[in-house]
């Protein structure tokens, strides 16, 4: 949630949100040729514990081409694992379609429902489930043994030893599973879905379990493997630089349904909807409505009268006057000076808190009543109380509809 | 297979219960008149003055058992894991002993032991104080409570045990540092914490006390002290058997027992509650007794003796005598081993061992492996009714060992499909009784088997039977062995089902100790108790030796 925006994503919410996401809903990138996965209004509900029916994804459809890694983030219970566990076949959707290179794996209208052991999709847990009664070897073996595709024991060892050297493991190949380390067992289950050459790889939460370094590193290690394999990956996760760093395609999930697909570049800098502008990022939500549009030399801009004043935004949707909206301005995009600058949309405040982070600090500056968070290098060096000078680029405002 | 599990299942848990119902609302059966439809079982059974008698006494002893085994247990279970008593390490491994020693041969020991007429206490105080009568007699309702609390006071340790071991001592310090005495923090943190496991020990032992069989028969029955369970008995070996009668008696202790173990259930789910006494891996704080920590080592030692030491070395010292007679120089002249050669030329000895082996080994097998697969469907699917099937399946849990007997025995009498009076009726009988035992090992295990292992097999391809197969069986092995070992050395002494049950060819160990008992061949009853024993001990340790190379965690 914002630190300092006056609205939070609550206050959006209201009779018509549902529109929201079923606008939001966009085909992605790789429709058409080359698709390989294909979700066509995938809903999901269960009962939970009480008997009360828990609507865990809700008219869900995207498509992934071919060697893309597709992203499915969003915060915890918004449906994204359900969605990825759908597609697995390790649960059954209500309602939809899913097809990968247009083999029909679950089909409501059809009643297809593929088992998830005959799919051959290749899967990573969030827990890595590494068998621990196997050792390396045999942990990355297992899928080539069963479901009967009768390879030889000579092309078992063949395929394991290269899968486990792509992963960094064939010297532990002979180690008992439990010995191995966090981030050795997040390869072996890396190495396990991999060994069978999926037509699709799916991943839980990968990194989830690893500590920040080492997140840091099997992040790289990761987007690594997926650009050199080119197999195409459905990526689940609630780490939004995680996402960024790592997604060809990211789709932001809430209460079940995609509020916003797009590259990870579109969602942070135009996100659709404040929830996707709060989700990734941090983000400085500014209330106003919006009085008129004027033209100038670099194109149109709209000015919204906010509670700090009015502010210049360059326009990007469709706005109208009198129209109710939330600016998002990224707390980076706040520029802050000592002595005023030049151009537009300036107002003056004074700083209240700063925080030191090491490569950055954040100030909160209170304008008017509002308070604005902004992150500076750390050569700016404004003491608490003294008077500052704000500015906003026209360009990094984003005007967002109040539905 | 899942299928196959389910209706095995259900087929052995419900339908002997339906048929005792049914029985109990029917006249007997003879050549000339048809079984009709009657209330009368249940006005002879709760008509007469004699059945409330009977009620009153099944509590009373069921609750003094009950009291004292809990009393016992748990001052036991406190000294061991709150006080610095030296040697206890020892003491707790000894406590396992016990449990080994049958419940018949534990009665007979203390019948050696304190009977009025060859009690071998009784005739030592009386030598030594110049008494006239004896001091102890076991024929009573006092001296059943002590034998059948005694017997079993090792569970209410281990349970209690476990209660105060799960117990995160900072909550108590927490107290302590409030400002509240020893005293307070014992009643007003421990004893609340504690309750729930305190309750539901008292409940379970209550319930396995008013369902003994063996104390009560033995120790009651001569001297027309009877309890429900003894009064089953009889009324099935009357002539003729009055089988109705019987299950109207069995009726009402299977309320009884299902009260009790619903309440337990009940308290046990509710114990979330008391999640705070979830943590492990902490040390308890000790009490620093001091100098009491020798007597409490004393205690320790005092205890062993009575349940161990002394049941044992009785059984031992008789079963070297010709006939039975107290310890004194001349009965040790007399040393012999003819009980022995009795025993190994007693007719149809290797039938009757084979019998026991081949039915606890094939129980044992069958109980383990037909409850991982209910218990997979119980904790890691998401079926409907799954919630109904894990108590079906514990279903056999609230029959007494005697009332399921009989129910089985009425249905395979009335339904004829040619297994009554072979060892299949045993046999289907032992996995009934036990089936609950080997879900609770299951299901401790199953739950630590994080789902995604599974799942991850089947991502990689493999089908339902070979994921459970090479995924979760090797991964339930420890629960499996442990559940394995622990229905193994249950069914080999069972006695109180297999009473109603065997046939001259299909006797078991346990039925043969019975029949040398009522016999009166009591130097002879001690041989077999001697190697019985001793095979069970050399069983259980064979057992931990396995468990320990495979990894059972303790």
């Amino acid at each position: 949630m914002s630190p300092v925006g006056s609205a939070t994503s609550t206050a959006f919410r209201n009779d018509k949100g549902d529109e929201k996401g079923a606008g939001g809903r966009g085909k992605g990138t790789g429709e058409g040729e080359g698709a390989v996965l294909k979700i066509e209004g995938l809903s999901t509900e269960y009962p939970n514990d009480k008997g009360q029916i828990i609507k865990a994804a809700q008219d869900v459809s995207f498509t992934v081409a071919e060697g893309r890694l597709f992203t499915l983030l969003g915060p915890s219970g918004c449906g994204k694992t359900t969605t990825l566990r759908s597609i697995a076949g390790l649960e059954r959707p209500r309602t939809g379609e899913i097809s990968v290179n247009d083999r029909v794996v679950y089909s409501s209208s059809t009643g297809v429902f593929v088992s998830p052991n005959r799919r051959g999709f290749g899967m990573v847990f969030q827990s890595y489930a590494i068998w621990p009664h196997m050792n390396v070897f045999q942990n990355a073996a297992f899928p080539l043994e069963v479901g009967g595709r009768g390879y030889s024991r000579k092309k078992i060892r063949e395929n394991v030893m290269r899968v486990l050297s792509a992963v960094q493991l064939d010297h532990l190949a002979e180690r008992e599973a439990t010995k191995l380390s966090g981030g050795q067992q997040q390869r072996l289950a890396l190495a396990r879905a991999l060994v069978m050459e999926p037509a699709l790889l799916l991943l839980d939460e990968p990194l989830s379990n690893l500590d920040a370094k080492l997140r840091e590193k099997m992040r790289f290690e990761l987007k690594r493997l997926q650009r050199e394999l080119k197999i195409t990956t459905v990526y689940v996760t609630h780490d939004q630089s995680e996402a960024l760093a790592l997604s060809h395609e990211i789709a932001v999930m809430n209460e079940g349904r995609i509020q916003q697909i797009g590259s990870p570049r579109d969602i942070y800098e135009r996100p659709l909807n404040q929830f996707v502008a709060d989700f990734v990022g941090t983000s400085n939500f500014i209330e106003g409505t919006v009085l008129r549009r004027e033209s100038t030399t670099d194109g149109s801009c709209d000015v919204v009268r906010t509670e700090i004043g009015d502010v210049t935004v360059s326009a990007v949707q469709e706005l109208h006057p009198d129209e109710r909206v939330a600016l998002s301005v990224r707390p980076e995009d706040v520029e802050l000076s000592e002595a005023r600058p030049e151009g537009g949309n300036v107002w003056e405040g004074h700083v209240e808190q700063k925080i030191f982070l090491g490569e950055a600090i954040d100030f909160r500056v209170k304008v008017g009543t509002r308070t604005l968070l902004s992150r500076r290098h750390p050569t700016l060096r404004t003491k608490v109380g003294e008077p500052i000078f704000v500015q906003l680029n026209p360009q990094k405002c984003v005007a967002l509809k109040v539905a | 297979m899942i299928g196959a599990c389910v209706a095995f299942t259900v087929y052995i848990a419900v339908i002997p219960l339906g048929f005792l119902l049914w029985q109990s609302f029917r006249t007997p059966q003879t050549a000339a008149t048809a079984a009709v439809f009657t209330l009368g079982n249940y006005a002879a059974a709760y008509g007469s003055a004699d059945t409330w008698r009977l009620f009153g006494t099944s509590i009373q002893f069921a609750f003094g058992a009950s009291l004292f085994a809990f009393v016992l247990g748990t001052t036991l279970a406190w000294m061991n894991e709150r006080t610095n008593t030296p040697f206890k390490s020892i003491f707790f491994a000894l406590s396992l002993i016990p449990l080994v020693i049958p419940s018949i041969l534990f009665t007979v020991a203390w019948i050696l032991l304190a009977s009025p007429q060859i009690g071998i206490v009784n005739l030592v105080l009386q030598g030594w104080f110049g008494l006239t009568e004896a001091p102890f007699d076991i024929y009573s309702l006092g001296g059943m409570i002590w034998v059948d609390g005694l017997h079993y006071s090792p569970m209410a340790f281990l349970l209690m045990s476990a209660a105060f071991r799960a117990m995160d001592p900072s909550l108590e310090e927490s107290a302590t540092m409030s400002g509240a005495s020893i005293f307070q923090v014992a009643w007003r943190v421990t004893l609340r914490l504690t309750w729930p496991a305190i309750f539901a020990t008292i409940l379970i032992l209550f319930v396995r006390s008013i369902e003994s069989f063996e104390v009560p028969a033995l120790l009651g029955l001569p001297v027309g002290i009877e309890v429900f369970t003894s009064s089953i008995y009889q009324a099935v070996h009357r002539y003729p058997s009055q089988v109705g009668l019987a299950s109207a008696y069995a009726v009402a202790l299977l309320a009884i027992t299902t009260a009790g173990v619903y309440f337990v259930s009940r308290l046990s789910s509710r114990g979330s509650k008391y999640a705070t006494m979830t943590g492990k891996g902490f040390r308890p704080r000790q009490i620093d007794l001091g100098r009491w920590r020798w007597f409490t080592a004393a205690v320790f030692v005092v205890y062993f003796v009575l349940i161990v030491v002394l049941p044992f070395a009785v059984l031992l010292w008789s079963s070297f005598q010709r006939f039975y007679s107290v310890p004194s120089m001349e009965a040790l002249r007399n040393l012999t081993l003819d009980p022995y050669r009795f025993i190994f030329t007693y007719p149809d000895l290797g039938r009757t061992v084979w019998n026991s082996f081949v039915l606890s080994f094939g129980s044992a097998t069958i109980v383990m492996l037909v409850t991982s697969v209910i218990c997979w469907i119980v904790v890691k699917t998401r079926l409907p009714g799954r919630w109904l099937l894990d108590n079906i399946a514990s279903l056999p849990m609230v029959f007494p060992g005697l009332v399921l007997g009989l129910s089985i025995m009425i249905f395979y009498l009335n339904v004829d499909v040619g297994v009554y009076g072979t060892i299949w009726i045993m046999f289907i009988a032992y996995i009934t009784r036990f089936m609950p035992y080997g879900l609770r090992y299951n299901t401790t295990s199953m739950l630590q088997i994080h789902k995604e292992l599974e799942e991850s097999a089947a991502m990689s391809g493999a089908s339902w039977f070979t994921a459970f197969r090479r995924i979760i069986l090797p991964l339930l092995k420890p629960g499996l062995l442990a559940g394995w070992i622990y229905v193994m050395i249950v069914s080999i002494r069972e006695l109180s089902t297999s009473i109603l049950l065997y046939s001259p060819d299909t006797q078991v160990v346990s039925i043969v100790i019975w029949q040398l008992w009522e016999n009166g061949q009591y130097v002879e009853l001690s041989a077999l108790g001697v190697l019985f024993i001793t095979t069970l001990f050399v069983l259980v340790l064979v057992a931990r030796w396995l468990g320990n190379k495979y990894g059972i965690q303790e």
